[in-house]
């Protein structure tokens, strides 16, 4: 069952944790919540919920004007360029048990979350307060670190700081490991894709997130097995689907290979390379290919003979 | 109802800018000046925090249009991405007036950026191609212009768009069914006083002319195609043009709350200047005015290094002393429209701009930059053929016009 906001706020008062809240109206972006909480009352933050490719996921709470680059993370989390992107909607509702918007530190209090990595701005050391959605967008609260690593420590987890802006050209190899893999989480988590929707459908009304009480908290193996087999298929299918999946899977394996094969400091860089100055010549190459398939297939429809009765 | 105070095209005198769909001149043989018309227009600035913002939302570094400034007046941008922060997706719907068979790199760019755009929201696209205006306006036959559509559409094919999620329409083959009901609905809240008002029509007009703009309008609207949006009339719709296109839209904008449909959002362009520079925007009567996607390397080597306005010194002495007028000169701002590294294009500006690059070495940079986009174009284009065409254009579903 998700944690809802009072159990979080009645949880901080029992650890008696200092904390300020601000009540307004729903907000989705760090713009929105600045009108209404003045910056006086702690720094806003940033909160960006991300996805790697074997299904783990992290969360990463950065003051607002803290540069996250979401390539520079992945290399130094050893994932390669292009290792993250943000994670889907489905696994904010069934991992942080929160709707858009909402990403939070606090979400890690949820079992559910308990394979989740939190990643935290070292520069909010620097501040004495700082802001985030207790579980729910229509209330801010303000805390010091202290508040907020105490909080951790009573769930069991080890706050992490982390200088997100330092090493802007991480360059990964045998000797230089990359730095932040350590906090890549142990266990892969699988969120059961929802079929298609369609646009009217996406807009995630609030109440259907919070309702959601179903216990997605421990995935058991036999629940799951069938869940990880629609994953891979889905996410198999995207590959030859969308262009610019395939030209990155392309990409993966030749970097793989190059980096296995040839030694040198500078390999890594050349593939980062090759990387960069290749995907949008081999996309629009793939959304060629794609075309014509398409186009073919099309008109053969076109020719198609009825089945013979 | 949109605001703009000088609805009156200012046709005659050379004293004000002229800006209207079939025609754009600078004041007095100057520049264009942006500003003036984004206040004329009453249209928004398309400020750093709106390109964070897109940068954010898409994961990816943001087109070079948008870093440059090239994209740079919008309406309502912020509230299509506001949208879809909340999950609300939005259709992109542009087009091409067909008048010639031969495209040059300025009608390429509203493509490339709507290609751009296409990729990093995933969202669908319709692109309409307006053979009747030109059948109209430039006076062709509609078989002419039929074919020059077609012909157009390959080039806009080979710009790299998706099949699965691409729309391709002739006004002369679509228009009829839920998009004539639109037009109708369209062309009724339309005083002929007030499309005169906009459009600069006169007494003299032949009345096609009159009754055009609702087919330009009602693409805005889902409803107009409900074979890809059945059921979703609330759908926004996000439209990237030149800024030379804002009656329509402004003319749209005013419609539509009144039939019930949400106001289009835009994001509009500067223009691509003319080789020479004389003011305005490159012309399709001029061969040297541009660089058509059929110049080979050598005609586009010829002409950048024949046509293109410099802005450096006349003696090499001189340059060094003072630098290059960054302001006029042409390579340089072609660059800055296609060169993607934007430190090689600070490196360049600046070594330009202070006496140590001459002219020479910049339309040399140029001309490569020209002639990779132009194979790569023509390597694409050869790859259309007609079934293509007949896919791209076909009234289909687009299952997967989302992902």
């Amino acid at each position: 069952m998700g944690f809802s906001k009072d159990q979080l706020l009645s949880q901080l008062q029992e650890l008696e944790i200092d904390y300020s809240k601000y009540e307004h109206p729903p907000v989705l972006t760090v713009e929105e919540q600045a009108k209404y909480v003045s910056s006086s009352e702690g720094a806003l933050s940033k909160n960006l919920f991300f996805k790697d490719k074997k299904h783990r996921y992290y969360i990463i709470s950065a003051m607002v004007d803290t540069k996250v680059d979401i390539k520079v993370l992945s290399q130094r989390l050893g994932l390669g360029k292009g290792g993250i992107r943000m994670a889907p909607e489905e696994a904010l509702a069934e991992l942080l048990q929160v709707s858009l918007g909402c990403v939070t530190p606090f979400a890690v209090v949820n079992e559910s979350a308990r394979d989740v990595s939190l990643l935290l701005d070292q520069k909010f050391k620097n501040q004495t307060r700082f802001i985030f959605h207790p579980l729910s967008n229509d209330v801010s609260i303000s805390l010091s670190t202290s508040g907020l690593d105490k909080f951790l420590q009573s769930i069991g987890r080890d706050p992490v700081y982390v200088d997100l802006e330092a090493n802007a050209n991480p360059v990964v190899g045998k000797d230089q490991p990359p730095d932040l893999a350590v906090y890549v989480p142990s266990n892969s988590v699988v969120v059961p894709e929802l079929p298609n929707k369609t646009p009217s459908a996406q807009a995630p009304p609030k109440n259907v997130s919070a309702e959601k009480t179903k216990p997605v908290a421990s995935p058991k193996p036999s629940k799951s097995t069938g869940n990880v087999k629609s994953v891979v298929q889905n996410s198999g299918l995207s590959v030859f689907k969308n262009p610019d999946k395939f030209v990155e899977e392309i990409l993966d394996k030749t970097s793989a290979l190059l980096l296995s094969e040839v030694k040198g400091e500078n390999v890594e860089a050349l593939a980062e390379t090759l990387r960069k100055r290749l995907t949008s010549e081999f996309t629009h190459l793939a959304v060629m290919y794609k075309n014509i398939a398409y186009s073919e297939g099309f008109y053969a429809g076109t020719q198609c003979q009825p089945k013979r009765q | 109802m949109e605001v703009d105070k000088k609805e009156e095209i200012a046709s005659e005198s050379s004293e004000e800018q002229v800006v209207n769909p079939w025609e754009v001149s600078a004041k007095d043989g100057g520049k264009i000046d942006y500003d003036k018309l984004i206040d004329q227009f009453g249209c928004q600035r398309l400020d750093e925090s709106l390109i964070d913002r897109v940068e954010r939302l898409t994961s990816r570094q943001p087109h070079v249009f948008l870093r440059r400034g090239v994209f740079f007046a919008h309406r309502d941008f912020d509230l299509v991405l506001d949208a879809y922060e909340r999950g609300d997706k939005f259709y992109l719907y542009t087009g091409r007036g067909p008048s010639s068979e031969a495209l040059h790199l300025g009608h390429l760019i509203p493509f490339m950026f709507t290609k751009y755009l296409q990729e990093a929201f995933k969202v669908p696209l319709v692109i309409q191609l307006t053979d009747d205006e030109k059948c109209m306006w430039k006076n062709l036959s509609v078989e002419e212009s039929q074919r020059l559509a077609r012909e157009n559409a390959k080039d806009i094919i080979a710009c790299g768009f998706d099949v699965t999620k691409t729309f391709i329409f002739s006004d002369f083959d679509y228009v009829g069914g839920a998009f004539y009901k639109n037009m109708v609905k369209v062309a009724k809240c339309v005083t002929l006083n007030k499309a005169m008002g906009i459009f600069g029509f006169s007494g003299e007009d032949h009345i096609g002319k009159l009754s055009f703009p609702p087919v330009q309008a009602v693409p805005s609207f889902p409803s107009s195609f409900p074979h890809l949006f059945p059921g979703k009339d609330k759908l926004r719709c996000l439209i990237p043009c030149a800024i030379d296109q804002d009656p329509y839209f402004r003319m749209t904008r005013d419609v539509a709350p009144r039939l019930g449909y949400s106001k289009p959002a835009l994001i509009e362009s500067t223009f691509f200047p003319a080789l020479q520079a004389k003011n305005g925007k490159m012309s399709a009567s001029d061969p040297n005015s541009a660089i058509y996607v059929t110049d080979t390397a050598k005609d586009i080597k010829n002409k950048i290094n024949r046509y293109a306005f410099s802005g450096g010194q006349d003696s090499i002495e001189k340059h060094r002393e003072i630098g290059a007028n960054l302001e006029v000169d042409i390579p340089v701002k072609y660059l800055s429209f296609f060169l993607e590294d934007d430190a090689e294009l600070e490196h360049i500006k600046k070594e330009y701009g202070e006496g140590r690059m001459l002219t020479g070495e910049v339309k040399k940079r140029l001309t490569e930059v020209l002639t990779e986009m132009v194979e790569r174009h023509r390597m694409a284009r050869a790859a259309v053929t007609d079934e293509m065409v007949d896919a791209f254009m076909a009234v289909r579903p687009l299952p997967n016009m989302f992902e």
